[in-house]
Order: structure tokens, then C-alpha cells, then sequence
């Protein structure tokens, strides 16, 4: 497997000032939906946002799972984890049934809901950008370094690091290190996690896992239920056959013979 | 004559009423995109399209894989004048179904992906296959009746041979299909209240189907019995009634052993709507209609039994509408509610199939059970004769 990349947000060092936001804008073509970046909200014209609570910020985005559900739901496999970590989103095989929205365990994907030919829209950790070796627009846009980029194993090294060297700055949990499987996004912050909005009560088993456990069992299901069905109508049928000769030849005594 | 006349103009005006409206809902759906004629966003992508028309659809047509279990794998022939309106009834369905899908897949022109381009992993694309293949298998099924009719009797002999094999294949396909309906839901055991979500889902999906299977029998025979003024054969449905409450009752019994093991017995007290539907659910789906006809007297009465039959399908529908929206709203923090046009085109959905039926019904040997194809065909003379009796009209 190919070096995976990601991103590491420190919600302790953001400032709030919306150059990821802006950056992600400006990277995707996508037009201006509010005058004030830290009230806007995820939409299919805004892949990223600066959330404000209280005096700490933090951002929302596509958390490019390690086993992404989004993937594994989709019917046609319009989605795609790539070698290197992000999941992309195709829109020439989508068929539009938003299964991808109800199941992301982070609320992510966004649809077109006014298009008469929609898409599902969503971050695609600048996809095109990162395979040639440069940063997430995000990422190099950050002034503080909030957000880095780079190799997701050199990431988990640095928030764990973090987290040993201040422990009375950090909240003691990298969030996206197991979340329903991890995330290549990672998440550091000074409070508890469902205080900035994020899904705090995710398995730590990827979800595709839950799925796969019934879709495992359709074989058996076809094979010991045509066994069954067919075993059924050849007794039954014998069995009719049976009483029915029975009568006949009880009611026929002599006749036959 | 008159009352007849007259009682056909107000129904043939609220259908023609609803029709119109849905047709109107039906151009803004195909002008403006999903977001004019729906209440769903981006927290609540799925609502009564999903919940109703798809869920609760393919739920209400179990009636065609459960009869036909019954009188062609386990040979109890008696239920066989039961089989062709149930068929009727689950081919209707699904093609109601795959109507609704054309409303609400976003891109319903791509829909044929599914065949070629595919991921095994998805729930949803067993979903589409079992479609595909067990529509195609109860048209199969249905076929004979349209054969019959038009005395295509080559062809008719040749799907008659392959029927039993359809059947099993049938019998499969809506297993699958009604269990991975519930199956579509495993995946988010954060997003579901715990009193629905549960690694059984699948197993409760098919329960619920095959109890509701047999209560659309009771419905539709006792309907149309009265609408064509044919007998209603009640020994048999009493029977089906007794099997019916059986299955609900295993049911009601999974589900709590279910709960008490992963410990979700508590959320019972729990004051709030989910839990109050979720009583109602229960209600009238099961204890009401399992009370009822556990009194042999009711049960041995076509109105009680109807009454039943109408509370479990209520119950099924409500259960459906439950796992996809009641469940989901607190997680995805809006609340949902269909709009005038979602529903509209949901009603209009509902009216075309019961046009459908009434129409087929009436121009097809559907309830005519003399008219059973083995005997068309081995009794040839009588085949003739009739033959010569339509000639002479
Ligand atoms: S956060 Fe959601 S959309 Fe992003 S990869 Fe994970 S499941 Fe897919
Ligand atoms: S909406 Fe499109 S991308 Fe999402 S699951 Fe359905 S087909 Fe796949």
C-alpha cells in the first residue's frame, strides 16, 4: 500500500481566521455563500468550515476514512478510497439515491438539491494537488499551521506528542485514530469532542463491517433455501400424490386388480 | 343502475382529483430537481419516498411470495384461489416501486448503472438486483393469467413447466429483498434510535413482511369480494389469519429478547415520541390484532378479520415509517415532515396500482379460480367449448 497522507487539525492553535475556507473556495471554483466565513455551513457550494464555540474553532470537512462508508454503500461504486487516502466521489456513475448521505457516520456528503442533474458534493483533500506532492489548499493557506498537512503515520506521531508534552492543554483523545475504523483526518482539541460538534459515539469497528455480516450470509441463504424450497415441493407434491392413490385405490377396490 | 353510476363519479373524482395533482407534482419534480417539490436537505436525505413507497411498498407485496410458498412449494392446494390476486398485488407493487425510485433517485436516467457498474459490498445493490430480478420473476408468474386470457397456449405450456423453479426463485428474491430492506439500515447504529436499531433488522424486515404478506390476503379478498361480488372464502382466511397472528407474535418475541440482551429494555420508560410511536407501533401492529383474532369467534368473522388485517398493515406501515424517519430525526437534529407534493405523488402512486389492479382484475381471469390453468390445458374439450360459447356471443 502506497504511503497514506492526511491532514491534522489543532483546534487549539486556530485562530479563527477562515483562510482554509477561503483557500478551499478559491482551489474548488466554488462561489461566495456567506459574507461571514465562520457562519457558514457545509453546503454543495462549500466543501469545508470554521465553526465558532465560545473561544475555540474548529473545522468540518470530509474525514476520509480509513474504510469509508460512503464507499462501501454506494451501489454503482461511485465513490473510491484512493492508494493514498483521499476518497473521492464520482459524479458520471451516481445514480442519486443519497445513500451515501444517510450512512456517513459525519454528516458529510452535501447534495444538489436543486439541480435538475445533481451531484453529491464533498472534500476531496484536493485530490489533484496532493498525488503531485503539494500540500491540501487548506493546509498551505493556514497561517498558524492549525491545519498540516502530510504522512498520516508522521501525523499520528506529532498529535501524540502533543498530547504527551501538554497534557493539561489537550483533551486526552486523537479524534480519527479509531473512529469507525480512523479517519486520514485527525483531530486535536482542548475539550471534549462532542462539545465541537463532532460524532462522539462511533464504534470503533469500521461500519461496513455491520453490513458485511448480513451480505455474508446471502449464499446460505440462497443455497440451504433452494435445497429447502425444492425438498418441500418434492414431499408435499409425494406426499398429495400418495393420498391420492390411496383414495383411488381404496375407492376403486377390485377394479384395478 | 344510478347508484352505481353515481358511485363510480366520486370515486372516479377523487381519483382524478389526486391523479391530476400527482401529474402536476410530477412536472415540478422533473423541473425543478428534488429540493422544489421535497422537504429533504442535506441532514435528512431520505423521507416518505424511501420510508413509504420503496420500505412499505415491496413490504405490502410479500403477499405474492407467501401464498405462493404456501399452495406451490408446500402443495396445500385449497389456498390456491389466493394466489393470483396475491400475485397480482406484489407485481403491482413493484412496479410501483420502481416508479417511486424514478421520483426519487436524483439521477433516475442513470439507474441502469446497477447492471454494469458494481459494487458487492453495498447493500443497496442487492437491493437493486433483487428488484430487477423478482419483478421480472412476478411478471413470469403473472404471466400465465395474460396467457390464458389472449389462449397463447405454446407459451403457456412452456412457462408452466418452468414454474415451479420461478416460484422457488421467487421465494428466494423476496427473502433477500425484504430482509436487506432492513439491512440497509445496519450501517448507521449511531444515527438510529436504539429501539429500532438492532443487528436483526433483517430478520425483523422478513417477519414483519411475511406477517403483513398474509394480513394484504385477508384485505384484498375481503374488498374484493365485496367490490365483485364473488364469495369470500373465509375458512381459508381465518386459517391464514391464524398463521398470520403466529408469525406476529414471533416477532413481538424476537424483538424483546432482542432488546433485553442488548439492553435496550430502558429505553421503554423513556418519556418522548419515539417511544410513544413506538407503543403505537406495537399496538396496533401486533397485541390488537393478535388479541383480536385470538377470540375464535372474531376469527370466524370476515368483518373482525378485516379489521385485523387493515390494524396489521396499519402497524407494518407505521413500523416501516418508524426505522426510516421517526428513528433518524433526533440524530439528524431536523425535523421532517413530507411536502404537499411528496405526498401528492405518493397518493397518485397509491391510486394508478389500485386503477391497475381493478382494471386487470376485471379483464383477466384473476379470481377465477375454474379457470386454473391445468385444466385448460389437459381438458381440452372444455377449452373447445368455451371456445365455441365465446364465439357464439
Ligand atoms: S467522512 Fe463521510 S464522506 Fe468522508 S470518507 Fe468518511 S464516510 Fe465518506
Ligand atoms: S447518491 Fe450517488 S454516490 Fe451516493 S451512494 Fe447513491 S449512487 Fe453512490
Amino acid at each position: 500500500m502506497a504511503k497514506q497522507l492526511g491532514l491534522l487539525f489543532d483546534v487549539t492553535m486556530c485562530v479563527g481566521c477562515g483562510a482554509c475556507y477561503e483557500a478551499c473556495k478559491t482551489q474548488n471554483e466554488l462561489p461566495k455563500t456567506n459574507d461571514e466565513p465562520l457562519k457558514d455551513h457545509l453546503s454543495s457550494e462549500t466543501y469545508t468550515v470554521v465553526e465558532q464555540y465560545g473561544d475555540v474553532y474548529t473545522r468540518k470537512m470530509c474525514m476520509h476514512c480509513v474504510d469509508p462508508t460512503c464507499v462501501s454503500v454506494c451501489p454503482v461504486g461511485a465513490f473510491q478510497k484512493t492508494e493514498i487516502g483521499p476518497v473521492l466521489y464520482d459524479a458520471d456513475k451516481c445514480i442519486g439515491c443519497r445513500y451515501c448521505m444517510q450512512a456517513c457516520p459525519h454528516h458529510i456528503p452535501r447534495y444538489e438539491w436543486s439541480s435538475m442533474n445533481p451531484r453529491v458534493r464533498k472534500c476531496s483533500m484536493c485530490y489533484e494537488r496532493v498525488k503531485e506532492g503539494l500540500p491540501t489548499a487548506c493546509a498551505e493557506a493556514c497561517p498558524t499551521g492549525a491545519t498540516q498537512f502530510g504522512e498520516l503515520d508522521e501525523l499520528k506521531a506529532i498529535a501524540k506528542k502533543r498530547i504527551e508534552d501538554n497534557p493539561d492543554t489537550y483533551y486526552p483523545h486523537i479524534y480519527g485514530l479509531e473512529e469507525a475504523g480512523g479517519t486520514n483526518v485527525l483531530v486535536l482539541s482542548p475539550v471534549p469532542f462532542e462539545q465541537l460538534g463532532f460524532t462522539a459515539n462511533l464504534p470503533k469497528k469500521p461500519l461496513p463491517t455491520y453490513t458485511m455480516a448480513a451480505l455474508e450470509k446471502i449464499p446460505s441463504v440462497v443455497g440451504i433455501g433452494s435445497v429447502f424450497l425444492a425438498g418441500m415441493f418434492w414431499l408435499t407434491k409425494r406426499k398429495n400424490e400418495i393420498a391420492q392413490e390411496e383414495q383411488q385405490t381404496n375407492g376403486n377396490n377390485g377394479h384395478e386388480k | 343502475m344510478k347508484t352505481l353510476t353515481s358511485k363510480i363519479t366520486f370515486w372516479g373524482t377523487v381519483a382524478a382529483v389526486i391523479v391530476a395533482a400527482g401529474l402536476y407534482s410530477t412536472f415540478l419534480r422533473f423541473t425543478q430537481g428534488l429540493g422544489g417539490v421535497t422537504n429533504l436537505n442535506d441532514a435528512f436525505p431520505w423521507g416518505l419516498w424511501i420510508g413509504f413507497d420503496i420500505l412499505c411498498g415491496v413490504g405490502l407485496a410479500a403477499g405474492g411470495f407467501t401464498i405462493c410458498a404456501v399452495t406451490h412449494i408446500f402443495n396445500i392446494e385449497k389456498f390456491k384461489p389466493l394466489t393470483r390476486p396475491a400475485i397480482l398485488t406484489a407485481f403491482l407493487g413493484y412496479v410501483m416501486v420502481i416508479f417511486a425510485l424514478m421520483y426519487d433517485l436524483g439521477r433516475p436516467w442513470a439507474i441502469w448503472h446497477a447492471i454494469i457498474m458494481w459494487n458487492t459490498h453495498s447493500v443497496m445493490f442487492e437491493v437493486a438486483w433483487c428488484v430487477m430480478l423478482y419483478t421480472s420473476v412476478l411478471f413470469l408468474e403473472f404471466s400465465p393469467i395474460l396467457l390464458e386470457r389472449f389462449r397463447m397456449k405454446k407459451t403457456l405450456r412452456v412457462i408452466r413447466m418452468a414454474l415451479i423453479p420461478i416460484m422457488i426463485l421467487g421465494i428466494l428474491l423476496s427473502t433477500l429483498h425484504q430482509s436487506s430492506l432492513g439491512s440497509l439500515y445496519l450501517i448507521v447504529p449511531n444515527k438510529m434510535h436504539p429501539l429500532w436499531w438492532s443487528m436483526f433488522l433483517p430478520v425483523f424486515f422478513f417477519l414483519s413482511a411475511v406477517s403483513v404478506g398474509f394480513a394484504m390476503v385477508i384485505f384484498e379478498s375481503y374488498l374484493s369480494a365485496k367490490a365483485f361480488n364473488h364469495g369470500l372464502k373465509l375458512p381459508l382466511l381465518s386459517q391464514i389469519a391464524g398463521v398470520m397472528s403466529v408469525v406476529l407474535i414471533v416477532n413481538l418475541a424476537a424483538k424483546f429478547i432482542d432488546m433485553a440482551y442488548s439492553g435496550d429494555l430502558p429505553y421503554l420508560l423513556v418519556k418522548g415520541p419515539e417511544t410513544y410511536l413506538f407503543y403505537l407501533e406495537m399496538l396496533i401492529g401486533t397485541l390488537i390484532p393478535v388479541a383480536i383474532l385470538s377470540v375464535k369467534k372474531y376469527r370466524s368473522d370476515n368483518k373482525w378479520l378485516y379489521v385485523a388485517a387493515v390494524m396489521t398493515v396499519g402497524g407494518f406501515v407505521l413500523n416501516r415509517m418508524n426505522v426510516s424517519v421517526t428513528s433518524l430525526e433526533a440524530s439528524s437534529s431536523v425535523a421532517y415532515f413530507p411536502g404537499i407534493y411528496e405526498i401528492s405523488i405518493t397518493l397518485m402512486l397509491v391510486v394508478l396500482g389500485m386503477l391497475a389492479f381493478r382494471f386487470i382484475v376485471q379483464h383477466f381471469p384473476v379470481f377465477e379460480a375454474h379457470k386454473e390453468l391445468p385444466e385448460i390445458i389437459v381438458d381440452a374439450k372444455a377449452f373447445h367449448e368455451t371456445e365455441l360459447s365465446m364465439q357464439h356471443k
